[in-house]
């Protein structure tokens, strides 16, 4: 992958939040993060379920509105309110930026796994047809699922449909990731192909934001380490600090129920 | 082949309105509506050439179309909507037994008669309760007729009670089956329908006389004035006298009228009825029921959409519209949205000062009354087949940069059809057999054509079985043809 240079303009900073502040019916999911993420870093932000993990990653994209605060990516800035008017066009562009993934895979059920890869870049990125197959075949094979890229997602397996996932995520380009627990919904036994794919890519230099449980692949893979609670940051810094020497009783706490 | 339904439904609708039969035009063809159903005497279809009718008001016609030198042509319309018709415009002029009455001359022109009517009472062979209407109301009993005839409204002045029909053929079958106790109805309809069978007979003298004249739109004075003086040459030189004996209905004296009969015209006509003869007419028939559903269906298809989508995805102002055209469509009857598109919307158009504007021809009201109504139905459709498909998918198809309307295109629509496709069949196949409902506005499909084929051929059974197969051999097929469509849209979905 070419794609994980920082943005012209903002040598360094890839991604950032500005006292972003998200609620729901009064309760604050989060509340007023600020936070900046370097280009090509692998970020891994952990945290007890309800603590805001999956709500920051949507606000970064779009697919969620927030009160108040700002998202940046690259030049672009996403404001609070509605995703409409010029919100609505910067959403357009982030997404351009950050591809993502969900926990229950969502790809297309009625096309293949092939044609799940195409069908963005020849629609949105208007790519002739020949070049976003050959694009997909590369890309299937990089996941190692070429011989299944005529089979429909209903005739893979949980390990599989992420992988083509990750895949069509990464047929438009994108300068960084945003993957939302996916890994949650696989057997164990699955969970090493999809993680060894995103070790793969990290070693490419793209963005990775990870909500995730995999505390091992955090501590082998993250060069940074987010924790999340009730909104806030409780612990931010590379993994052999938050993992290794918690600072807070609420981490320590969270890390040994997570280890067993 | 995905364009081909809305170019005819296109074409269809702009079939032209224009020709407005109220102009004064001497030299274009005259339309002449009249009811072939069971119009025996009077008009009624030969059954050695089923493309043609005969009658003494054919024969009376083609004198009058001699006398004027302007061609006269016969258009089918339902007896019991002649005046309305007229009142449309949709003919120069009804002529079909009609009689002259003060509230009927109110509202249409009539020319001069052209024959004298009395009301006839029949009753069952044998009948030995009573012989006349006198006797008939002492016992309550119960008398078939004709809505909106001397006849009906003699029965109601006597204040007796009277069973309506609109037909000639039907009340003379239920006094058989004992449906009803006696059938008052016009001379001649009794000498044709009911003489000849040796189950009825008639009962006292024929009474109450009235004139049947030909009815023009009020405000058509030029027309009448040339027909009046075509029939009173007619009269004058013995022509119109012809005419009438030759169908027997000459009767200076009724009781001689009586003796002379009509000759049993039903039963040779059950036997001219052959499967050559009324078959054709069936096709006819069917390949108008075809035509309506498929572009009916083909606007229901494409109106529904587009009024799901306000209804999920629009601002409130057009969320709430969505909500009150499905709720009004399926809230009314078929029939009654047929009436007005057909009468109503002619009324208004000439009364707003539009002239024809909005007069809509049968088949275009018809297209259009069912399409409106089934959009409704369609739109429910999508809106749950749309609701079915897991938001997720939105989610992912924006997620790679994909707007709202190509997501809906490429990723929504295509799963959303296929929990569409098969309540869509069901819809396609109850909407091709509502078809039958446009009769009522002058359409004459399938089930209209069994009707009057039927009627002349007392062939109930063997006419109904073979409509029934045309109509099976149309709506079995659509079945399995879904099915297919379900197996290859439903790919890897399923």
């Amino acid at each position: 992958m070419t794609a994980a240079t920082a943005p012209p303009g903002n040598p360094g900073t890839d991604l950032a939040l500005e006292g972003l502040r998200k609620g729901y019916d009064g309760h604050p999911i989060l509340d007023g993060l600020t936070l900046e993420i370097a280009a090509g870093s692998t970020v891994a932000i952990i945290g007890p379920s309800g603590g805001g993990k999956s709500t920051l990653l949507r606000c970064l994209n779009g697919l969620t509105p927030f009160e108040a605060g700002g998202v940046r990516v690259g030049p672009h800035r996403l404001g609070a309110g509605p995703i409409a008017g010029p919100n609505r066009a910067a959403a357009q562009q982030i997404r351009r930026l950050l591809g993502m993934i969900f926990q229950d895979f969502q790809l297309f059920p009625h096309l293949t796994a092939i044609e799940n890869l195409v069908e963005a870049p020849l629609r949105v990125l208007g790519m002739p047809v020949e070049e976003a197959r050959a694009e997909a075949e590369r890309l299937l094979e990089r996941v190692g699922l070429s011989h299944r890229k005529d089979a429909y997602p209903r005739e893979l397996s949980g390990g599989q449909k992420q992988r083509v996932a990750i895949a069509r995520a990464l047929s438009m380009h994108p300068r960084g990731l945003l993957c939302d627990e996916i890994t949650s919904a696989l057997d164990p036994e699955l969970k090493g192909e999809v993680l060894a794919v995103m070790e793969d890519l990290r070693r490419d230099g793209i963005t990775l934001l990870m909500v995730t449980h995999e505390i091992g692949f955090a501590r082998r893979a993250a060069d940074r380490v987010l924790v999340l609670d009730h909104g806030a940051i409780l612990e931010d810094g590379p993994p052999s600090e938050v993992l290794e020497r918690p600072k807070t009783a609420r981490t320590r706490q969270f890390l040994s129920l997570l280890l067993g | 082949m995905r364009g081909a339904p809305l170019l005819v439904l296109l074409a269809a609708l702009a079939l032209p309105v224009a020709t407005s039969p109220a102009t004064a035009d001497t030299t274009r063809p005259l339309l002449w509506a009249t009811d072939a159903e069971g119009g025996a005497p009077y008009t009624f279809k030969d059954p050695k050439d089923p493309n043609r009718n005969i009658g003494f008001e054919v024969e009376i016609i083609a004198e009058i179309e001699k006398e004027i030198g302007q061609p006269i042509v016969p258009q089918q319309y339902a007896f019991s909507s002649l005046i309305l018709g007229l009142q449309r415009g949709d003919f120069d002029f009804a002529m079909n037994g009609l009689e002259v009455t003060p509230d009927r001359a109110e509202k249409v022109l009539f020319s001069i008669p052209y024959y004298v009517f009395r009301e006839q009472l029949v009753v069952r062979r044998g009948e030995s309760r009573f012989r006349d209407l006198e006797g008939c109301a002492k016992i309550h009993c119960v008398v078939g007729t004709l809505e909106d005839t001397a006849a009906d409204r003699l029965l109601h002045a006597r204040g007796m009670t009277a069973t309506m029909y609109d037909g000639v053929v039907e009340p003379y079958r239920d006094l058989v089956l004992g449906r009803v106790d006696a059938v008052l109805l016009d001379l001649p309809i009794a000498i044709y329908y009911a003489k000849p069978n040796p189950d009825l007979e008639f009962a006292g003298e024929a009474m109450a006389r009235g004139t049947y004249a030909i009815m023009f739109q009020k405000g058509n004075e030029a027309l009448k004035h040339r027909i009046d003086a075509a029939l009173e040459r007619l009269i004058q030189d013995g022509r119109l006298r012809a005419i009438l004996e030759h169908w027997n209905l000459w009767d200076d004296q009724q009781a001689a009228l009586a003796q002379v009969g009509g000759g049993d015209i039903i039963a040779a006509s059950r036997q001219a009825w052959t499967f050559e003869r009324y078959f054709p007419l069936l096709l006819r028939g069917a390949t108008l029921t075809v035509f309506l559903a498929v572009v009916s269906f083909g606007l229901a298809v494409l109106l529904g959409l587009p009024i799901a989508c306000m209804r999920l995805y629009g601002a409130a102002p057009l969320r709430w519209a969505a909500i009150a055209y499905v709720e009004f469509f399926r809230g009314i009857p078929v029939l009654l949205l047929l009436y007005v598109l057909y009468y109503g919307m002619a009324d208004l158009s000439t009364a707003s000062g539009l002239g024809s504007a909005f007069r809509l021809d049968p088949i275009q009201a018809a297209i259009l009354g069912l399409g409106l109504n089934y959009a409704a139905y369609e739109a429910e459709i999508y809106r749950a087949g749309i609701s079915a498909v897991p938001y997720g998918q939105w989610e992912a198809a924006a997620s790679l940069g994909m707007t709202g309307w190509l997501a809906f295109r490429r990723i929504i629509l295509p799963q959303a059809v296929r929990t569409i496709l098969p309540p869509m069949t069901g819809d396609f196949v109850a909407l091709f057999k509502d078809t039958s409902i446009v009769s009522t506005i002058a359409v004459v499909e399938l089930s209209k054509q069994y009707q009057i084929l039927s009627k002349s051929s007392m062939k109930y059974l063997e006419i109904g079985l073979l409509t029934a197969v045309l109509y099976l051999v149309m709506s079995v097929p659509l079945g399995f043809l879904s099915r297919r469509l379900e197996k290859i849209w439903g790919r890897g979905i399923l």
